[in-house]
């Protein structure tokens, strides 16, 4: 019989310490069957943010670099401009990316630097006990608001890809979700993209991903899928925002 | 060997590309932009990469990067970028890989001036970043000399695969001075094959590696800084530099200095001399790891009453002196700290006061 589904290669057999219908588990996996597809292990290397996927570089097999909190594009960069010859990707969630790191991300890709980011948002602070994310949605309780996101105090959510899609470098800025198996492939599809954009040597490419965060929502898996399809998927619309063709038509 | 009249920030520059370091990243800032300047210009020239970055926080990581892909790299910055580096030396200490940082130190705290200080020895030598990490420090008092420091760092870097850092100040910054770049001073790489991520294939194995500075566990992090503090106590036996001048004679005071305020010192030595006071100098080169014993055999002479640091800084390098000389000779200091050097005279002033004191 033929073999219809196998664990990635270059994702490793270590068990994962991500919490039960933690997303962070499936988009690992995306990553991997990319790198798989494109025949890229020997030449990639990982950067792992600070976040619940600091230790991801337990869940690969090819070589990873630990970054800190927010500073995964500037590690990329420096790899990116000595060795251009490697397939470069950063990790990040929504701390690391769109609060601390924010000015990294958006210098980077307006540089154009030709690496790929995954942007993992979930809404919320997942490793440091669920404090609120400059995604965190209007009136969402986190640990940090705790009588919800007050948007006349704080504001209002950050839409990182609209954001770094506004930027004129050419660039792949695409975001997609993984709350249903029929979202994954389009999520899959996405990712192999954005690392084939890298392999040509073509842009910036970058991928969000809305995701959830059970644990710190305080909620069960399936609640947390249904909450973010509810409340998430409106603010943060999925698609492609951006791609080298698209500026090239312009 | 031919000599030729650079700028000190060009020559730092170019030094490193002759050190064989093609690989650049910095942010500008005064009084050291120069260095980018004529980077980004002689880079291209030599087929290496220069990046100028968003800040002196991201550049900071974009040299951690690089290094941890096992290329030479370095940067040069000023006080309040070095600060805003601080995080990243850190990591990059803990994460075990070579870079050189070239601090141009200008007046501080905070915005502080332009002007040269040598108000980051604290800094540069105790507290670089968080945790238990420290870095070779070398404090050049020429242009020659920073070239010969900076070629000098790559393989040092490679050697503790540490940072090191040159602390030069604003005046070797901007003086031109004639320079000659020694080949002999070029040292090829060392293989990094067993710990760079240069890629798997790069590296033709299927082993990966992994450049990391957490370690959760208790017991592996503090065997990892076991291991970091065994570099650290290797420097103190190994890297020890300095420079004695007018140490043969009967001299009442000791004056330490370093740097361009070194040279300033020299002459107040000579000038003083001429009118029969004796003193004499100790020059650290490196300052990290200190040069403890030299500094006690100096001060212990039986002729020396007062030990006199000067220093363009509120007396940063006291403390090391004091510890230095165990207790057996006052330390006292001389300095300014606004950006105006300290001259001669001013200097001679102070070791008079200290004599009639």
């Amino acid at each position: 019989m033929a073999k219809a589904f196998a664990k990635p290669i270059c994702l490793s057999d270590q068990e994962t310490h991500y919490c039960p219908g933690c997303t962070h588990g499936v988009i690992h996996r995306l990553v991997a069957e990319a790198i798989d597809d494109l025949e890229i292990a020997g030449r990639t290397v990982g950067i792992a943010p600070v976040g619940c996927a600091v230790i991801c570089y337990n869940y690969f097999t090819f070589d990873f670099q630990e970054a800190a909190h927010g500073r995964a594009p500037a590690m990329a960069t420096g790899i990116k401009r000595v060795r251009p010859d490697l397939i470069v990707f950063t990790y990040q969630g929504d701390g690391d990316l769109a609060s601390i790191g924010m000015g990294e991300i958006v210098h980077a890709a307006n540089r154009g630097e030709k690496f790929t980011t995954v942007f993992v948002n979930n809404a919320v602070y997942g490793m440091t006990g669920g404090q609120m994310a400059p995604t965190t949605m209007p009136n969402q309780k986190t640990t940090t608001s705790p009588f919800g996101r007050n948007v006349e105090e704080v504001g209002m959510p950050i839409r990182v890809a609209e954001l770094l899609a506004s930027l004129a470098t050419p660039a792949y800025i695409t975001r997609q979700t993984v709350l249903s198996p029929k979202h994954i492939l389009k999520a899959k599809k996405a990712i192999r993209q954005a690392f084939q954009y890298q392999v040509d040597n073509r842009c910036f490419s970058f991928v969000e991903v809305v995701s959830t965060c059970p644990t710190n929502w305080g909620m069960t898996p399936a609640d947390a899928i249904q909450w973010a399809e509810k409340t998430m998927l409106p603010y943060y619309p999925l698609g492609d925002l951006k791609t080298p063709e698209s500026v090239e038509e312009a | 060997m031919s000599k030729v009249l650079m700028k000190g920030n060009e020559a730092i520059g170019e030094a490193a590309i002759r050190a064989g370091c093609l690989n650049y990243f910095a942010y500008p800032i005064t009084p050291q932009s120069e260095v980018a300047e004529y980077l980004s210009r002689r880079m291209t020239e030599v087929g290496g990469v220069f990046l100028q970055g968003e800040s002196e926080v991201a550049v900071s990581y974009m040299i951690f990067g690089a290094a941890a892909c096992g290329e030479r790299v370095f940067t040069t910055s000023s006080s309040p970028g070095i600060s805003l580096m601080s995080e990243g030396i850190s990591y990059i200490c803990g994460a075990e890989c070579p870079a050189v940082f070239v601090n141009i130190m200008r007046g501080g705290p905070g915005l502080g001036g332009i002007l040269p200080s040598q108000a980051d020895y604290l800094q540069a030598t105790k507290g670089i970043g968080h945790g238990d990490c420290r870095m070779l420090v070398m404090a050049p008092a020429s242009v020659q000399e920073a070239v010969e420091m900076v070629m000098q760092a790559f393989p040092l870097a490679e050697k503790y695969r540490n940072p090191v850092m040159i602390l030069g100040d604003g005046l070797i910054g901007q003086m031109m001075e004639p320079v000659s770049f020694r080949d002999d001073l070029k040292v090829p790489p060392t293989d990094k094959d067993d710990w760079a991520t240069s890629g798997m294939d790069t590296r033709k194995s299927t082993k990966r590696n992994l450049v990391k500075s957490l370690y959760l566990d208790p017991e592996a992090l503090n065997a990892h800084n076991l291991k970091l503090k065994a570099k650290y106590d290797r420097m103190r036996q190994e890297e020890v530099r300095y420079e004695t001048y007018n140490t043969g004679g009967d001299y009442r005071v000791l004056i330490v200095s370093y740097g361009t305020m070194s040279r300033v010192c020299r002459s107040a030595v000579d000038a003083l001399k001429a009118r029969n006071v004796e003193t004499a100098m100790v020059r650290p080169q490196v300052l990290f790891p200190f040069p403890e014993q030299a500094v006690l055999d100096a001060a212990s002479k039986s002729s020396c009453t007062h030990v006199l640091s000067v220093e363009m800084s509120m007396g940063q390098m006291v403390e090391d002196i004091q510890r230095s000389v165990q207790g057996r000779r006052p330390v006292h200091w001389y300095g300014k700290c606004g950006g105006e050097v300290p001259t001669p005279e001013e200097v001679m002033e102070a070791v008079e006061a200290l004599l009639q004191s």
